[in-house]
């Protein structure tokens, strides 16, 4: 196990404080690896209808850690790791596809869609000459399985059998809030990767952090989408690393507390000439215009009205991380429905009026405490706890994903 | 081939390239017709025939709304790009329309000197070759980038 030195103490404080060097520490990066993404997490691998027939894969990412996603001919969703047991080589090349078993190019050892190895080219030579000797056991190397559970259409992954059942890992408050999206069968309407030159935990602390959302983007609070005054809430589950927080309908009394605290994002004389790309349809029916999801280590479901997308956290390196994104709507959309979630994609993604500040943000903190290491940020909006809460002037979602972190990390 | 076209339509996408990498953006939903359609798309995504997009938008005054967006709503740090773009091929489609498809790349530029290749991919486009002032105009624009991954931000249009 990779050792964390001595100076790496997290501060006195707890979880009100966040030390720089934990965004910029080699050894803790490996140790993520380590202790999260090959331990007793689960890891997001894609949504369902992704591999909608039997024989259909795809590649992705446990952390660093390549590996395979499968629908195998029993149906069932596999995922093993995306290396030859053989030279190691990755097994999988293509993004996606639809395969019977997957062959390594190298040698032309093959693998069924469970990941077993079912064949090593030549294993007793040609002829009498060369090959392999019988008592040898490549299948001691072969690509690790992963635990896999389906929860309402998305795919999860762990090495470990620590790893609490998902329902219960993701706590039940915030489950529900995922059954209220994944309601029904979804259609994947398309996606993108964003690049952020940050670490991977500024980009889903971005995400919890309810506090920001209607401070840095304009477009949430002039247009009344999200402001900090409107019903609304957040609610903290599993070990803390989960999270939902959701806004109601917009309503014509809201307060101007933006304007009399002179909020740059409410900075008037900014309308839309084509205000339909805000017309949108409370198709969940509870009156909830926006709702972020997140479940440690790397997933976020959102609903920003009409626009759905699931967004696969992937760190990168240190100071780099991979966004995937897939937006989604449902079976049952029409035309016109289809079209309305095509308006509003326009808020997300890497040119959308709210993600792309996002993108922005978290590396202007990963630049920012470049000379800092040892001095930390200070997370005390709403308290020092980790508790659910009606306001959203809080930091407690943010408390939360550190709780999580630090059991698993040991720190 | 229809050199007079050729030339038009390459006039019409050399002035569009140059008022993007000029910073002069109000002028850019005036390269479209008023119900003009312009979207960025990847070419994973152009290729499976998923209707996602970048960015999208339906009229000339959803890309209005792009540029004060970015005038007055949106952070983002200080960038410029720089455009190459290939010969085009031109198509007459009837007497009033043409397509064309163009190779493109985009350097950013971003305030610190840093620059990268930001973007490649193709221009495809389909024209009303007598728009207002009886200038060619689009009527639609697809911009299919080559790559699915977008580094950091996508604030000024390609």
């Amino acid at each position: 196990m990779s050792a964390v030195p001595a100076s790496r103490a997290w501060p006195p404080e707890g979880l009100a404080r966040v030390p720089y060097w934990i965004y910029q520490d080699e050894d803790i990066y490996a140790r993520e690896q380590e202790r999260i993404y090959r331990g007793d997490a689960w890891n997001f691998l894609g949504l369902e209808a992704e591999l909608p027939e039997k024989g259909d894969f795809k590649t992705t990412f446990a952390g660093e850690m390549p590996v395979v996603a499968t629908r195998d001919e029993t149906g069932t969703i596999r995922c093993f790791e995306n290396r030859c047991a053989h030279r190691g080589a990755l097994l999988c090349l293509a993004d996606r596809g639809n395969a019977k078993e997957i062959a390594c190019v190298y040698h032309n050892w093959t693998y069924d869609l469970q990941g077993n190895l079912t064949s090593v080219a030549f294993r007793r030579g040609i002829q009498g000459q060369g090959g392999m000797a019988r008592d040898v056991d490549p299948e001691s190397q072969a690509p690790r399985k992963f635990r896999v559970e389906i929860f309402c259409g998305l795919m999860f992954a762990t090495l470990s059998d620590e790893t609490p059942p998902l329902e219960r890992y993701i706590g039940p408050e915030v489950a529900a809030r995922i059954r209220r999206v994944m309601k029904e069968p979804v259609k994947i309407l398309g996606g993108y990767t964003q690049v952020l030159q940050s670490n991977w935990k500024l980009y889903f602390e971005n995400v919890k952090d309810t506090y920001h959302a209607s401070l840095l983007h304009l477009f949430f609070s002039t247009f009344r989408l999200n402001r900090l005054e409107q019903k609304g809430g957040v609610v903290v589950g599993g070990e803390g690393g989960s999270h939902v927080s959701y806004t109601m309908m917009r309503s014509n009394q809201a307060g101007d507390e933006y304007e009399r605290a002179g909020m740059r994002s409410a900075s008037g004389g900014y309308a839309l000439e084509a205000p339909q790309m805000l017309e949108s349809v409370d198709e969940i029916g509870d009156g909830v215009t926006l709702q972020i999801l997140t479940v440690f280590p790397g997933f976020v479901l959102q609903q920003i009205m009409n626009s759905l997308a699931v967004r696969q956290v992937l760190p990168k390196g240190v100071g780099r991380t991979e966004l995937v994104w897939t937006c989604f709507g449902y079976a049952s959309d029409d035309a016109k429905m289809t079209e309305l979630r095509m308006r509003q994609s326009n808020l997300v993604g890497p040119a959308g009026y709210i993600s792309l500040e996002d993108g922005a943000a978290t590396g202007f903190v990963q630049r920012g405490v470049q000379g800092a290491a040892v001095r930390a940020s200070v997370v005390e909006m709403g308290g020092r706890g980790v508790e659910s809460s009606e306001s959203r002037v809080t930091e407690t979602s943010v408390r939360g994903l550190w709780q999580q972190y630090r059991r698993h990390m040991g720190l | 081939m229809d050199a007079a076209l050729q030339l038009t339509v390459e006039n019409l996408i050399a002035r569009y390239v140059h008022a993007i990498d000029d910073d002069r953006l109000e002028d850019w939903p005036g390269f479209f017709v008023e119900k003009g359609r312009y979207r960025i798309t990847t070419a994973e995504n152009f290729e499976r025939g998923l209707p996602l997009s970048i960015i999208y938008a339906d009229s000339r005054a959803m890309l209005a709304d792009r540029v004060s967006a970015l005038r007055h709503a949106n952070i983002y740090e200080a960038q410029r790009y720089r455009h190459t773009v290939s010969s085009t091929l031109v198509e007459r489609i009837d007497e009033h329309t043409a397509s064309a498809t163009s190779n493109f790349q985009v350097v950013r530029i971003m305030h610190t000197g840093e620059s990268m290749l930001f973007a490649s991919g193709r221009y495809l486009d389909r024209i009303f070759m007598s728009g207002d002032g009886d200038e060619p105009q689009f009527q639609e624009r697809v911009v299919v980038i080559d790559s699915r991954s977008v580094d950091t931000l996508l604030a000024i249009p390609l």
